[in-house]
């Protein structure tokens, strides 16, 4: 069984950055690493082709100036090797611009299984996985909480509002996995040596017959008009407990006569 | 001005219309001289409320048969407009649900067509539409404009719109018919199961009543059930919760949860990460107990209780029950 993950490298979120005023992108002056919506997938994957008892996990990223280090520690997580799209004309691409590039990425691996997280950590669009289907051709299933393979089909719990659908879906196919639904491991030292001989296969637009009007700033069809802070919240009352804080709450609940 | 037309995803629970395409409505109503519904479903049951929510017209599909909402949606919009039998209109809006971005994701491959992702606020613009995000955990809004020339798809968080009713008559009810779906359309609900606890809903309550990680351990959490129900309230809980097993998904309030504004919200034991504060930012009151005095909850805190969950709660909940 193949699977291919989809992983975004994204700026640490301890360190969230800024806009760039003048070209409305993230400023992304700092090293990446792997989003940490994305380790999820890719535990998902490794205990999927594990428990399978055969296959192979791949992983697909697009992001600027070559970078790999989100890579390689899905590497050292256990994945085989990686395809990274990196190119100039790729800066700006909104939500469907990443989901072409990466569509076309992930056909060449021609994978059984397709996984990425519900939404990313710093994008949050929550669609790319679901464009990224409609592009393959594939069927989805998107907000799993678990996952299993059953003789070429899927079998998927996936959350609702209210609580979750069984849902069954024929090989192959996308699944979008939620946060949290497994425990991502650690990569062993072991893991971290192997990593670095792992093949990472850099890829551009033109390699993957992608026109480059197509993404980018020239694909978008969307564009920031205008950036502001938003009103503030002012800090209210603190106290510390002494004991009796909680006569404080009931008191303010009454004055708000809710009670 | 406004725009001609707007399509609103329609939503149901069971046999209500969902909250969220109420209030997608009443804001479509303001931008657009004609508002119609597309859905899921049976749109007989629905005509009724959607038409006094201003809906001049439902599109609804029929009964999916288990198979899922986004692609089916989706393919009968797209091959409806391609084959003429309805007008585009000039903008789509859809609840940021599960089912909504599905929708919304397949629709914009198939129309090549952006989606404006997490809009709280919109507005006319010419013949398009500015939708306006919160970043940063809401410290900061930006506004982003379709300029592809295409209608524009918007993904609107719940709660950013008043639910209104017109008055309006019963809407006209069309069919949306699904096309072939082929390989895409091989994903089949088999059974659902609803985890929801009794009590007011979530997103519906006066009083919201969340713990954190900072309960410690699961046991923990009965205190939350408990203070919720001493004032009537709902239980919620941040995500650290939810991942560690503690309490089921449904509960989660924040970004990838549910968006609550009740008249107060409390939360124990929670931090105040970006994430749960665009959850709850807009609820009328805050109260937070929080053992340390530099949690980022406190700057949003109405009243703040620099102390110990397991010992403020107890005497609370005492103190509220008697
Ligand atoms: C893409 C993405 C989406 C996310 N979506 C959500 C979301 O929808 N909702 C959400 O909540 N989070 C979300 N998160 C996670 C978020 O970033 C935080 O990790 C999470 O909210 C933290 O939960 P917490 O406050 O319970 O835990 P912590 O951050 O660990 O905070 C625990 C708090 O409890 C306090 N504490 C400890 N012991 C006690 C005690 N005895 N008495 C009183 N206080 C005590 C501590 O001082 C601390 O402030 C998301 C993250 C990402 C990356
Ligand atoms: N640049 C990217 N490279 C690889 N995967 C991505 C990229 N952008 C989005 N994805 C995948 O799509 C998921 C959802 O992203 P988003 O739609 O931005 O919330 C991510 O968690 C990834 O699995």
């Amino acid at each position: 069984m193949k699977v291919v993950v989809c992983v975004k490298q994204i700026p640490d979120p301890a360190d969230p950055g800024a806009l760039d005023p003048e070209s409305k992108t993230l400023k992304r002056d700092t090293k990446l690493i792997l989003d940490e919506s994305d380790s999820y997938g890719v535990e998902m994957a490794l205990q999927l082709v594990d428990t399978a008892g055969e296959g192979s996990v791949h992983l697909v990223s697009m992001a600027p100036n070559n970078e790999v280090g989100g890579l390689r520690t899905a590497l050292a997580m256990g994945a085989e090797s990686a395809t990274l799209v990196s190119d100039d004309a790729l800066k700006g691409t909104d939500a469907l611009g990443t989901a072409k590039v990466l569509a076309a990425a992930i056909a060449r691996s021609e994978p059984d299984l397709v996984l990425a997280a519900t939404e990313s950590s710093d994008g949050y669009t929550g669609t790319v996985p679901e464009m990224v289907a409609e592009l393959m051709g594939l069927p989805s299933v998107t907000f799993a909480k678990s996952i299993a393979i059953e003789g070429g089909t899927a079998k998927v719990q996936r959350q609702t509002e209210a609580g979750y659908d069984d849902v069954e879906c024929p090989l192959p196919a996308l699944v979008s996995v939620t946060a949290g639904v497994v425990e991502p491991r650690y990569p062993s030292f072991k893991g971290i040596m192997a990593a670095k001989s792992k093949p990472v296969d850099e890829v551009t637009c033109g390699d993957l017959g992608i026109d480059a009007g197509s993404v980018g700033w020239a694909g978008g069809g969307q564009e920031i008009v205008s950036i502001a802070d938003a009103p503030a919240r002012e800090a209210g009352e603190v106290i510390e407990d002494e004991g009796d804080a909680h006569e404080r709450i009931v008191s303010f609940l009454e004055e708000l006569k809710v009670l | 001005m406004g725009l001609d037309k707007i399509w609103v995803f329609g939503e149901a629970n069971g046999d209500a219309v969902a909250t969220i395409t109420l209030e997608m409505l009443a804001k479509a109503r303001e931008l657009a001289d004609t508002v119609e519904v597309f859905m899921a479903g049976d749109g007989d049951d629905y005509a009724e409320e959607l038409g006094d929510h201003g809906a001049e017209t439902v599109y609804a599909t029929g009964d999916l048969d288990g198979a899922m909402q986004g692609v089916s949606v989706a393919s009968a919009v797209a091959a409806a407009i391609d084959s003429g039998d309805v007008d585009a209109p000039d903008a789509f809006m859809l609840g940021t649900t599960q089912d909504g971005r599905d929708v919304a994701a397949r629709l914009s491959v198939k129309l090549d067509a952006p989606v404006i992702t997490n809009v709280v606020a919109l507005e006319v613009d010419g013949d398009s539409l500015l939708g306006e995000e919160p970043i940063f955990g809401g410290t900061v809004d930006v506004k982003t404009k379709n300029t592809s020339g295409k209608p524009g798809i918007f993904l609107v968080r719940p709660k950013s719109f008043a639910a209104e009713s017109t008055g309006g008559a019963e809407a006209d009810v069309e069919d949306l018919d699904v096309p072939d779906l082929g390989a895409t359309g091989g994903a089949t609900v088999t059974d659902r199961f609803i985890e929801e606890s009794d009590g007011p809903k979530l997103d519906e309550a006066a009083i919201v009543v969340s713990g954190g990680r900072g309960l410690g351990e699961k046991e923990a959490f009965a205190m939350i059930d408990d203070l919720a129900k001493a004032v009537g309230g709902a239980a919620g809980a941040s995500r650290a919760i939810v991942d560690a097993g503690w309490v089921p998904y449904s509960m989660q309030v924040g970004q990838t949860g549910k968006v609550v504004k009740p008249t107060v919200y409390i939360a124990a034991g929670i931090s105040g990460a970006t994430q749960h504060l665009v959850g709850m930012k807009g609820s009328k009151n805050i109260i937070a107990i929080n053992k340390d005095p530099e949690a980022p909850i406190f700057a949003v805190a109405d009243l703040g209780i620099v102390g110990d969950v397991h010992k403020v709660l107890p005497k609370l909940i005492e103190a509220l029950k008697g």
